[in-house]
């Protein structure tokens, strides 16, 4: 997408962001989140104090309460800015989708072929089951199925992919999405969705954050910060008869004043994650969408970090789409160039992947051109089921490539015999995980190519990775379990599943979830739905069919299976930084004490100026150091709220000693070094 | 209601297992086994006749005897038990900073040291702070120490055979580490009108 | 600190320590329902209770049956207990006719007693018939420390059970907690604690003649009405004495700590000499250590069970060490005393205004940490003469839930509660949903454990509020200033997390402080003890998660610290306000104010 290369503090976003915090100043946002919404009465609260204090009541200066409250408005005005700033992006992003969906109009057909009669329709009007078609340079009205025809598309609206698409009708390209568009031919598609439940509307609504639900951790997360905000009313509001017992009990002094015990009561709840809670949430779906992910539910988002297993399909995945040729192995008295111009004669009308391959090895063994073949008057022999074999009759040679036993057959019927020394070859193949393909011409077997599937470069050290998470990768895998064994291997997943029927996968899936486990899988066909409907975590290539997508639980437009591992991380970073800034927040709070309660109690007790280990320069100045701190910290965080704690791949106690030692201990101290700065500044401009 | 029924029972049935069942039985076993123990630890007079427990302490105010720790029981010192005042062994509850506290200090400092002017011996703590219990049987040795040379005078006794006697009735800490070395001080003051009698036969 | 302090200290952990696997391997066999040598002795009886009570001691309870029943058997218990002391006087083994009892403090010694917290408002000497203290206070000395294993028990099965909503059966629970586990116990160590002098028996008080007559004059008030001065001379000391060894067994044994007498554990007769003394301080945290141990059993990690041990030693040991060098230092007010007064010199023995010789000042400061780390709360010192920091640390201890080995049962539950907010944000951190032993850790756990740590410090907070500003109340201080407030902060913590102990300054026996202090201990005990139990049955209807390497360990020195420092945090900041204007104000006053 256009805009996911956009900084983080972009200044439309910026400009936007303020505006929106001060529209959130309305109670009807506040109440939703209990630990600011104490801030915002507080911030209330010391306000009529400030309008009393003018009127003459109350024994606090004017001056002080003035500060306080606005210090305390501020408090939420960040956090408020905090939440617009991590929606802001994807308003922006929705903005950009929204122009996308010009009004288009549509021609439907009565009948599902091209010939049949049309009318034209506003895509607003299309409903689940109408039959449209799309012809070239047109954009595709809605989503659905194409039934009819073959195009390329241009899906750039939606995955910022310009490289275009073939769409076609039947197998796993047929599925269009709305907005997109029609390059070349034409496609007849049957709608599969209402107006308003479009891929497109479900995407702008996910980017805005309008439908967002609180994630099941965040939901326990807010319990427990609302514990603590009522736990730490009771510890701030008894100080008022304590200090009036303190008061009467020596003879002087005054009791605390209400002001102040806003301003302790403000300190201690904990604001910092308060604050930026939803923006967590809202930047962590916003960094899916930058990875280009789209997750039905933040739910989905948070489970991923969760994953304890994780399927992969071998194709496309694990090993790149298809095998290819490695290997030539010559039968005795044969050389490796004559072997390899046959099987490069024989692969010159393969349009496989495999038969491409077996072009690209022979070149390096075969300096001869291929000779012009029309001159020479080849026929070629198609490659048939109940031959399993394909070739070419050139001049008076009769070059044969197929499996072991058709060319052995093959070269049985014509006289010849399979040679002993190839049959192991071949079985040596089998046995590492390849397919052998003989050669023969006429009744001479020549050789052997081994195929073999080519493992991803780099997939290993993801694997390992995964492994460091705590993660186990299963394969799947339609090969026999030998080949599926040796690819397993040497790819380095855990554990794999060979000649694997949707059944099969459904079953595992199942019991690895009775076990306790989380399964995350990834697939793109129809025969994948199932399992990917029975995943916690699944992921459907936008590639894939209709089925698959509606199946799943994201869908990831890049259509790259590996996609998984980031999402796993952002889920997990997600929950790291609720955690991470948790527990720096309620850090923060020892050296808040340090500088409250003595400037609070000094006028009862000049003793407790001990504990005022910072020197603050005056009472006033160490309470307000404290609030604009709290106030400050909101602000400062912002950045990595929203761009989350960094996960490293690494055994959960290593990474919980570092993220302790940056946030616990870390949070013990930043605030003593903040508050002591503050106070300094304030002294150094006279404001107390 | 099967469980009212079950919790009606239950509780009938533990309170005779452990309200009655478990302390008669222990207490059959006790006066079989520790009758003395168990009745008190009472110590007799040379008449034969229960003059104290060594457990609990006594008031001693007579120069002539050695003095145990202030005792902060209701209404008069070393009270374990006064029906008419609801009197019972008790501390003083004072506040290490009380004003309370600190007269009483001040008082029973000057108290020790005109009983006995002539002493320049910095005064053990356990002579001017009241005990836990106001009962406390025991004083620390070097509290009974304090007070030889003023006992000595008024028995006038020899110091050197009241340090010995001092010496014998000190108890050590419990397998050289638990507690805290002590004097019993109903013990030495028994002792202390024994050699008393014993000279006059 | 003395060379023997370091000894005494390391000695008494060590036996604790040493002695806490055999038993908890023993208790986790005793509540599993597994054969042991007791069985052969006691078997009889355990079926023939469950005959009695017509209880088929393996039905399964889900967490609301689990409940009822133990919110059953307390109501009852409580009913009981308080029909006994206000009808003793009508009742047998009354030696010395005490009449019953008021019924504010009827009714805050009931609650006191059912909730495992034994705070003492009452004076047993002075008001209690042996009847009342054998059949009230010591039955619900066994049944309160039953109940509170009990409920730890269902709370392990929550969260090593499969999917299921059976947390075990509370009767079966109950009875084998007492007859295998507390009552032979209590047999042991009431007769060792008799060998050392506790007195056991039902004589009447006896009357003693001293060996100094003593002459008092005091100021009564005469015939006329005017105050004279009236000499009396003193000749005789009644002598207390009970079925009290029996009962002073299980009161530390289960974490109860309410005396035989006035004076508790200070208390000759209580605690004669410091044999019984170690005996009786061993006690107190035999079971709830052990327990770590029973846990690490039955959840099938012994690991487990260390790890929450450690954070419990690694928070009493700095704080046992505090206790005892404070204690051990000088009085500067009384330093500040002798330097004016030319010619007085004292020799310095710490603050001993309070404690007994033959303890001395080590051994009042181990129990004194002891006693308030487990919800004990027997005293053998008065804590409101210890030092501003050997005061605070006690009260200290309690506000921190009782969970630094805390009651029988009820400590560990509540670290628990601690363990799950720490799983639960530690979780976060290395990115997982959180989870405990396999556990998914989600809201409704949250919220239950939020409730548990939540609830005493609030009530005990709202309670020191009250009084501090209820008029007249105040006059039940023994202390003015700072200590006053303490007196007040450590009534409320004490009974708000069901400890018992005491700055026994403060005269709690009067109708405000029976009636709110009986409030805040039945709400401190099953507040706790209801969410505990939904906890538990939430927790047993969840699969089990198999751990991987990105499950958090909860068994390592990492996660142990990070535990100890939850608890620390959470108690710190909480009190720290509170704190400061009690004890804190006064140590950094230095007496001078």
């Amino acid at each position: 997408m256009s805009i996911s290369t956009q900084s983080l503090f972009n200044r439309t976003i910026l400009r936007r962001a303020v505006l929106d915090a001060l529209g959130k100043f309305d109670p009807r946002v506040q109440v939703r989140n209990p630990v600011m919404c104490v801030v915002y009465a507080g911030a209330i609260f010391t306000s009529g104090l400030f309008v009393r204090a003018l009127a003459g009541g109350g024994g606090t200066s004017a001056g002080f309460i003035l500060a306080i409250s606005a210090w305390l408005w501020f408090t939420v005005l960040f956090a408020n800015f905090a939440e617009a700033m991590a929606e802001g992006r994807g308003k922006a992003q929705a903005d950009t989708l929204r122009k996308g969906r010009r009004e288009v109009t549509a021609k439907v057909l009565a009948e599902p072929h091209k010939g049949a009669v049309q009318r034209i329709a506003a895509a607003a009007d299309l409903r689940q089951s109408d039959i449209v078609l799309v012809e070239a340079g047109e954009v595709i009205p809605a989503d659905g199925t194409v039934v009819e025809g073959m195009a390329t598309v241009d899906e750039s609206a939606i995955t910022g992919e310009s490289a275009p698409v073939i769409r076609e009708s039947g197998g796993d390209r047929s599925s269009v999405t709305g907005g997109t568009r029609v390059l070349s031919d034409w496609l007849v598609i049957r709608v599969t969705c209402d107006p308003g439940e479009t891929f497109l509307d479900r995407m702008i609504a996910m980017v805005e954050g309008a439908k967002r639900q609180k994630t099941p951790n965040e939901i326990a997360l807010n319990i427990l910060l609302a514990k603590l905000t009522i736990i730490f009313l009771l510890a701030t509001a008894t100080l008022l008869p304590f200090s009036i017992y303190a008061v009467h009990a020596v003879g002087h002094g005054s009791p605390v004043s209400m002001t102040i015990l806003a301003a302790l009561l403000v300190c201690l709840i904990p604001t910092t994650i308060g604050g930026l809670l939803s923006a967590i949430g809202i930047a962590g779906m916003d960094r899916m969408i930058q990875k280009n992910v789209i997750a039905t539910s933040g739910r989905a988002v948070e489970a991923a970090g969760d994953v304890d297993v994780l399927l992969l399909d071998k194709t496309g995945t694990i090993t790149l789409g298809n095998r290819q040729a490695v290997e030539f192995i010559c039968a005795p008295g044969v050389s490796l160039s004559d072997l390899a111009e046959a099987a490069q004669l024989a692969s010159l009308v393969d349009e496989t992947p495999e038969g491409r391959s077996i072009m690209v090895l022979a070149k390096q063994y075969c300096k001869r051109r291929p000779r012009d073949l029309e001159s020479a008057q080849a026929h070629f022999i198609p490659f048939s089921a109940q031959t399993r074999m394909s070739g070419v009759d050139i001049a008076n040679r009769q070059i044969r490539k197929g499996a072991i036993e058709s060319i052995a057959r093959h070269a049985a019927q014509l006289g010849g015999s399979f040679p002993a020394e190839l049959e192991t070859a071949a079985q040596t193949i089998a046995r590492s995980g390849g397919t052998p393909l003989a050669v023969a011409q006429g009744s001479q077997v020549l050789g052997v190519i081994a195929l073999k599937d080519i493992v991803k470069p780099g997939i290993k050290e993801r694997f390992g990775e995964l492994r460091r998470m705590g993660i186990k990768t299963v394969m799947i895998t339609g090969d026999n379990p030998l080949t599926a064994a040796a690819i397993a291997a040497e790819a380095g997943v855990d554990d794999f599943l060979a000649q694997a029927t949707p059944e099969a996968k459904l079953k595992l899936i199942r019991e690895h979830q009775q076990g306790g486990r989380l399964v995350a899988m990834t697939g793109d066909g129809t025969n994948d739905a199932p399992a990917l409907a029975q995943a916690d975590v699944a992921v459907a290539m936008n590639s894939g069919t209709h089925a698959a997508k509606e199946a799943g639980n994201m869908v990831d437009l890049d259509s790259n299976p590996t996609k998984l591992i980031e999402i796993i991380e952002t889920g997990k970073q997600m929950l790291m930084t609720r955690g991470s800034l948790t527990t720096f927040s309620i850090a923060n709070d020892v050296s808040k004490y340090f500088a409250i309660i003595p400037a609070m109690f000094s006028g009862i007790y000049p003793c407790m100026n001990r504990l005022n280990i910072m020197h603050l320069s005056t009472p006033g100045s160490a309470i307000l150091s404290a609030v604009i701190f709290n106030a400050l910290i909101i602000i400062i965080l912002i950045p990595l709220a929203l761009r989350g704690v960094k996960y490293r791949p690494m055994p959960a106690a290593k990474l919980l000693m570092h993220n302790v030692l940056i946030y616990g201990i870390g949070g013990l101290i930043a605030p003593f070094i903040g508050i002591k700065l503050i106070d300094m500044a304030l002294t150094a401009m006279h404001l107390v | 209601m099967r469980v009212l029924r079950a919790a009606v029972a239950m509780l009938v049935i533990m309170s005779g297992i452990t309200g009655l069942a478990y302390p008669l039985a222990v207490t059959a076993a006790a006066q079989y086994l520790f009758p003395w123990q168990a009745n008190g630890s009472i110590v007799n007079n040379p008449q034969n006749r229960p003059t104290g427990s060594k457990l609990i302490g006594q008031y001693f105010s007579g120069a002539r005897y050695f003095w145990p720790r202030p005792s902060a029981t209701a209404p008069v010192p070393y009270c374990p038990y006064n029906a008419a005042d609801g009197g019972c062994g008790t501390g003083s509850n004072l506040g290490p900073y009380s004003p309370g506290f600190l007269a009483a200090i001040k008082r029973r400092i000057i108290r020790l040291r005109s009983a006995d002017p002539q002493s320049t011996t910095p005064i053990p703590a356990s002579l001017i702070m009241a005990s836990g219990s106001g009962l406390d049987p025991d004083i620390s040795p070097s509290a009974a120490r304090y007070q030889i040379n003023r006992v000595a005078r008024a028995r006038r006794m020899p110091v050197a055979r009241l340090r010995r006697l001092v010496k014998r009735f000190t108890r050590g800490r419990t397998f050289g580490i638990l507690g805290a070395p002590r004097v019993n001080v109903l013990e030495l003051n028994l002792a202390l009108n024994r050699l008393a009698r014993k000279r006059k036969h | 600190m003395t060379d023997n302090s370091w000894l005494q200290i390391g000695l008494y952990l060590a036996t604790i320590i040493l002695c806490a696997r055999p038993l908890g391997v023993w208790m986790a066999a005793v509540y599993e329902g597994r054969k042991t040598f007791l069985h052969r002795a006691l078997g009889w009886l355990e079926r023939l209770i469950y005959r009695a009570a017509g209880i088929r001691p393996d039905d399964p309870m889900n967490w609301k049956a689990y409940a009822t029943a133990v919110m059953l058997l307390s109501l009852l218990s409580g009913i009981a207990l308080y029909g006994l002391q206000c009808l003793q006087g009508y009742l047998p083994l009354n030696p010395e006719h005490m009449s019953g009892v008021s019924p504010d403090l009827a009714f805050n010694t009931a609650i006191s007693f059912v909730t495992n917290t034994n705070w003492q408002s009452y004076n047993g000497e002075t008001t209690l018939s042996y009847l009342t203290q054998m059949l009230g206070l010591t039955v619900q000395n066994f049944i309160s420390a039953a109940v509170g294993m009990a409920v730890l028990v269902a709370l392990i099965r929550g969260l090593r059970g499969k999917q299921t909503d059976n947390l075990g059966n509370f009767w079966a629970d109950l009875t084998r907690g007492i007859l295998y586990i507390l009552l032979p116990l209590s047999v042991v160590l009431a007769m060792l604690l008799v060998s050392q002098g506790v007195v056991q028996s039902l004589n009447p008080y006896q009357k003693v003649r001293l060996v100094e007559p003593q002459h008092y004059s005091m100021r009564t008030t005469g015939s006329n009405g005017k105050m004279v001065n009236t000499r009396t001379v003193v000749r005789h000391q009644l002598l207390p004495t009970g079925p009290a060894a029996s009962q002073i067994a299980i009161k530390q044994l289960g974490t109860n700590g309410g005396g035989f007498f006035g004076a508790n554990s200070a208390y000759p007769y209580e605690n004669p000499t410091p044999l019984s003394n170690w005996l009786e301080m061993a006690a107190i945290l035999l079971i709830p250590a052990a327990l770590c141990c029973t846990f690490g059993r039955m959840v099938g990690d012994m690991r487990q069970g260390w790890a929450i041990m450690a954070a419990m030693l690694l928070l009493l040991i700095p704080l046992m060490i505090g206790c005892t060098a404070a204690e051990h230092a000088q009085n500067p007010a009384v330093a500040h005393l002798i330097h004016h007064h030319p010619g007085w010199a004292l020799k310095n023995h710490g603050y001993m205004e309070g404690k007994e010789t033959r303890f001395g000042i080590t051994d009042s400061a181990i129990w004194t940490t002891v006693t308030t780390a487990a919800s004990n709360g027997s005293v053998n010192s008065m804590l409101d003469s210890y030092s501003a920091i050997g005061g605070l640390i006690p009260m200290w201890l309690l506000q921190l839930g009782e969970v630094v080995f805390g009651g029988v049962g009820s400590g560990l539950y509540g670290m628990i509660m601690f363990v799950i907010v720490t799983v639960f944000i530690a979780g976060l951190m290395v990115g997982r949903t959180p989870e405990y032993l396999g556990k998914k850790i989600e809201a409704f756990e949250i919220k239950m454990a939020a409730i548990c740590v939540l609830v005493p410090p609030a009530l005990l907070l709202t309670a020191t509020a009250v009084a501090c500003v209820l008029p007249g109340v105040t006059n039940a201080l023994g202390n003015t200033g700072p200590h006053g407030f303490s007196e007040i902060l450590y009534w409320a913590s004490s009974t708000a997390n069901n400890n018992g102990s005491a700055f026994a300054g403060l005269g709690t026996n009067s109708v405000f402080y029976n009636i709110v202090g009986g409030v805040l201990m039945w709400v401190g005990r099953f507040w706790i003890i209801i969410p505990t139990l939904a906890l538990a049955g939430s927790l047993a209807k969840k699969k089990i998660i198999p751990p991987s390497s990105g499950t958090l360990p909860t068994h390592n020195g990492m996660f142990t610290c990070l535990l100890a420092a939850t608890v620390v945090l959470v108690g710190a900041l909480t009190f720290f306000p509170a704190l400061a204007l009690g004890p804190i104000v006064e140590f950094l006053s230095g007496g001078r104010l």
